[in-house]
């Protein structure tokens, strides 16, 4: 046993900190409710298909070549059900409707269409675009570029394909938003964990004078450090086993429960834990005032949730948004959950992520030892 | 379980001892010894800078210049083997109401070392010592103003320390739980041989409790003895407290010659404190003087000096002027502050 570092007294912070943990129910579901509610709510808002837009419709040409356009729209109405076709006589009010928002997209059928596509003279049909909506406009776009590519292709099929064809190899079963959203979902819940175990109650103690109780025994700097920081590490990974289990089930991700993934899972689970109550300790180390906390909550998961790749791909972020991922112990435990909830891949995808958050722990902790004070 | 050094003459010893927040000095040195087995009393106001000594004598405060000895250790040099020979009891309570009496005690054998095999027997011993047994699985939350305190004092008792702070230990207590404190601190006191250091702006809680008392104002020893050398070393045996009905302007000074005066303190709405060295022979005065100057008399009461005259006369000021001042609730000093 070594001098300066008795176990036991560091576990009697640890006893105390989860006995008072499992005593506050609403502690923990403060903890576990805000992720899950994420990911139940945004799963569903943006994993969803584009559903009965509405498309208006001008045809200038009443030909054969337009009649069929109209046939294969009615097909996508019935079928995908992603626009519902409505006919107008007037270009000019439908493109007004548009703009009114009372239209989500206008298609324009010129005259002579229907000759010029017999005659190969380059025959056009015209989307007019909401392009206020990104999200709207890309959907119109394939769905209508689908449409046309269909439409031209050869009655009867060449004996030898000139064109160049790509051929989609996709290597994982098609993952739904929600899924996607999972390991984002888990990590945040041992932020939240860490944020309100290791940051809001940590400092709350504090200003109740509970750790002028412990300053005043014969406990080390770093058996106070260590204990504390081992008991959020535990109820962060408690909320982060919780999660994954009500996750996996909520968004269908069959693999969790699989024994191998499971262990990768709780390996990434401790380390991410871990990594964020040290950096949380580190913090809060020298802040005395309960309201620090709850003002840096926001702040704090905007900037470390956001840029982790949870939501959005970090390879779509600018220089220096790529700058915080890379520093961000989010990324490191996103991408993890990623490769194992996701791809079923293990220790060859992740070791790096491992490596990382175990050093940014071991950092992390190193520091806030050495700036906490052992006196008021 | 602590170990004392070979010889040790003064429990507790502070030399010349300072604390200061940047151009603010909260204590200016003071220095005291406190004898093994005696109970020792801080009296002053809120903000005289008792609780600063106590927490630089505890370790829970750097020391600006000077040094303190517990037991003989050096609290800013040997910082743990002074913790293992003190209680503390902070003024705020700082046991945990999610925890049980029992698991509050544990928790805190647990940080002092106490081997697995006698913290059952000692948390048993220590409920029994404050009459806490029945409640051993309550939460701490549960418990009154008085048992929370009774809980509190358990948890400093807990690693069998051999000298006790008590920093305020009945701030916030109604008037019956004040004196089962009282009783509990002197029953321990005598079971464990305790010397104790004790905080208070209560004056009848530093007459019936303490051996010795020092008197501190703003930051500064401004007196230090047995409560009794204390009375007698202000001049004056009795002290009447008189309040009238429109008196005229010069009235303190009237009131100053009257036979045996020491020295009049008006109070405020027409009362005054008088000194004197003959108690009955001033009334008689005083009440002729009155009628003579057609002064009423609203109340009139004579009683022997207290620690309120003695801290009146050697700070110049009434200490529950001072109280009426302070906040109801004072929180605790907060880390790095």
């Amino acid at each position: 046993m070594l001098k300066f570092f008795r176990s036991e007294r560091m576990m009697a912070i640890v006893e105390r900190d989860l006995r008072k943990f499992f005593r506050s129910p609403a502690l923990m579901m403060a903890a576990m409710v805000f992720p899950l509610v994420q990911l139940i709510v945004l799963g569903n808002a943006f994993g969803g298909k584009i559903r009965d837009a509405r498309l208006g419709i001008v045809d200038h040409d009443h030909g054969p070549q337009a009649v069929r356009i109209l046939e294969s729209l009615r097909a996508v109405e019935s079928n995908a059900r992603t626009f519902k076709p409505i006919v107008y006589t007037d270009e000019k009010l439908m493109v007004n409707d548009v703009r009114k928002g009372e239209l989500n997209a206008g298609l324009v059928i010129p005259p002579q269409f229907s000759r010029d596509v017999y005659m190969r003279a380059r025959p056009r049909i015209g989307l007019v675009l909401d392009n206020t909506d990104n999200f709207m406009t890309s959907t119109f776009e394939n769905t209508m570029t689908e449409l046309v590519d269909a439409l031209n292709q050869p009655d009867v099929e060449p004996r030898v394909v000139q064109q160049i064809v790509l051929q989609v190899v996709e290597l994982y079963p098609y993952n739904e938003y929600m899924k996607y959203l999972l390991p984002g979902s888990i990590a945040l819940a041992m932020f939240v964990s860490v944020m309100i175990g290791g940051g809001i109650v940590y400092i709350d103690d504090k200003a109740r004078g509970v750790h002028e109780g412990y300053l005043v025994t014969p406990i080390t700097k770093m058996e106070l450090v260590a204990g504390l920081n081992l008991a959020g590490a535990l109820k962060a990974m408690g909320a982060g086993i919780v999660l994954t289990v009500i996750g996996s089930l909520i968004a269908g991700v069959g693999s969790a429960f699989q024994p191998v993934n499971l262990f990768w899972l709780i390996l990434l689970i401790a380390s991410t834990s871990f990594a964020f109550i040290a950096m949380m300790f580190l913090m809060m180390v020298r802040v005395n005032d309960p309201l620090v906390p709850r003002a840096m909550f926001g702040i704090l998961n905007t900037l470390l949730y956001f840029p982790s790749g949870a939501i959005y791909p970090v390879l779509a972020f600018p220089k220096w948004l790529r700058w915080i991922a890379w520093i961000d112990p989010f990324t490191y435990a996103v991408h993890g959950f990623k490769a194992v909830l996701l791809k079923g891949v293990g220790f060859a995808a992740i070791w790096s992520d491992l490596l990382y958050l175990g050093v940014f722990a071991f950092v992390m902790f190193a520091f806030s030892t050495a700036l906490f004070k052992r006196t008021l | 379980m602590s170990e004392a050094p070979a010889a040790v003459t003064k429990a507790i010893q502070v030399v010349n001892i300072v604390k200061r927040y940047g151009n603010f000095t909260a204590v200016d040195g003071v220095s005291f010894d406190v004898a093994e087995g005696e109970v020792f009393g801080l009296l002053g106001p809120n903000g005289a800078g008792k609780s600063t000594l106590i927490r630089m004598m505890t370790t829970l405060l750097e020391i600006t210049s000077g040094s303190a000895f517990i037991e003989g250790f050096d609290v800013q040099k040997e910082p743990n083997k002074a913790r293992r020979s003190i209680g503390v009891i902070p003024q705020a309570m700082t046991s945990d109401g999610d925890l049980t009496v029992w698991e509050n005690l544990s928790i805190y054998s647990k940080l002092y070392g106490i081997p697995a095999a006698e913290r059952e027997r000692s948390i048993d011993e220590l409920l029994a010592l404050v009459d806490l047994t029945q409640w051993r699985d309550a939460p701490a939350r549960n418990l009154s103003g008085g048992m929370r305190r009774r809980l509190e004092i358990a948890r400093g008792l807990v690693h069998r320390p051999r000298i006790f702070f008590l920093d305020e230990p009945t701030t916030g207590l109604d008037p019956v739980s004040r004196v089962a404190v009282w009783e509990m601190i002197t029953n321990i006191k005598q079971k464990r041989n305790l010397t104790v250091l004790i905080t208070t702006h209560y004056m009848d809680e530093a007459d019936r409790l303490c051996d010795r008392i020092a008197i501190v104002d703003h930051g500064k020893l401004v007196a230090l003895d047995t409560p009794r050398a204390l009375k007698a070393s202000i001049p004056g045996s009795s002290v009447i407290e008189t309040q009238f009905l429109n008196p005229p302007a010069d009235w303190q000074q009237t009131l100053t010659k009257l036979a045996g005066v020491n020295s009049v303190q008006p109070e405020g709405a027409e009362m005054y404190r008088i000194l004197t060295d003959d108690g009955s022979r001033t009334t008689t005065d005083l009440v002729e003087t009155a009628v003579r100057a057609g002064v009423a008399i609203k109340s009139l009461t004579v009683q022997t000096t207290t620690l309120d005259d003695v801290f009146v006369h050697y700070t110049g000021r009434q200490l529950r002027d001072q109280l009426a001042d302070a906040p109801l609730y004072q929180s605790p000093v907060v880390w790095g502050k």
